[in-house]
């Protein structure tokens, strides 16, 4: 293992222990099962290949498109970063509902500041598409399936850089 | 999608994870992660508070550039709540919820059941 980083975590209070808390929860709900969250010795590292001043950015999202029920297949979607829906939806995905919403966009997905990172020229470019990341119970899926198809359609936008934004 | 992040890393291209949930990214172990410690749903920050939102938005891409090495996390400092209540509102399991959890579960396990026998692939 790599050493990580510092960072301070005098400024709150501890952050939640997730993966206690689902662990607890589903044991709770008779899956005998615990979920195996990934994990990997070895990490990639690409350092910018030109500054970002001069590098298009394409912007990853969870959340979805529309609605979804909790059993609907969930596949790759694309929506324009200029003309973006008014909101997106997670009601399928695990967030805290008890104690926020998704009734704003720019919390989950940051458009409109990006733009003006490009305005005031600390990005390059926004690419034309954004894209929703499906959330999938298999990691071999989400490696196989969905992350190249992602990466496909940002190869087709020129895209430098990724920034993603889970829920 | 941290397993998004390492495949476009693997394959030449930067990213930086912009979230909430610490622990999970962490063992996951991604090259570039910006923790803002908020309520899953809202990474970029409080609803409707466009200075933080442009702030943390701002600090996060320029972890792009600074971090030098994987397993870069770097955390912002804007607090979601004065009191912190919500820290363990979030899958929180109370005496007197077990009959309510074990029902639940049931359900999930039945609704399972029928989106395999209707030969549906979602497996969860």
């Amino acid at each position: 293992m790599q050493p990580q980083q510092e960072y301070d975590l005098s400024m709150t209070s501890q952050p939640v222990p997730y993966m206690e808390r689902t662990r607890l929860y589903y044991e709770a709900q008779g899956f005998e099962k615990p979920y195996v969250w990934a994990h990997f010795d070895e990490v990639p590292f690409t350092p910018l290949a030109k500054p970002l001043q001069e590098s298009t950015l394409a912007l990853i999202t969870t959340a979805s498109l529309y609605d979804r029920a909790l059993t609907d297949v969930r596949e790759v979607a694309s929506a324009s970063s200029t003309t973006p829906p008014p909101r997106l939806y997670g009601n399928d995905l695990s967030w805290d509902k008890k104690t926020t919403h998704l009734d704003d966009r720019s919390s989950y997905l940051p458009i409109e500041y990006l733009t003006e990172l490009v305005a005031d020229g600390r990005i390059g470019a926004l690419s034309k598409r954004f894209h929703c990341a499906p959330t999938e119970y298999s990691q071999k899926h989400t490696l196989e399936v969905d992350a190249p198809e992602i990466l496909r359609r940002c190869r087709e936008d020129a895209v430098d850089v990724a920034l993603l934004v889970p829920l | 999608m941290c397993l998004v992040a390492r495949y476009f890393e693997a394959a030449g291209v930067p990213t930086v994870i912009l979230g909430s949930a610490l622990d999970i990214v962490e063992h996951c172990g991604v090259p570039r992660f910006v923790y803002s410690d908020m309520p899953l749903g809202n990474p970029c920050g409080k609803p409707f508070d466009r200075e933080m939102q442009r702030a943390i938005v701002a600090q996060t891409v320029d972890v792009l550039q600074t971090a030098d090495k994987p397993r870069t996390t770097v955390k912002v400092p804007y607090p979601f709540s004065g009191d912190g209540s919500w820290r363990e509102r979030y899958l929180e399991v109370r005496a007197g919820d077990a009959a309510r959890l074990a029902k639940l579960g049931a359900e999930r396990r039945a609704q399972r059941q029928r989106v395999r026998g209707e030969g549906r692939v979602r497996e969860d």
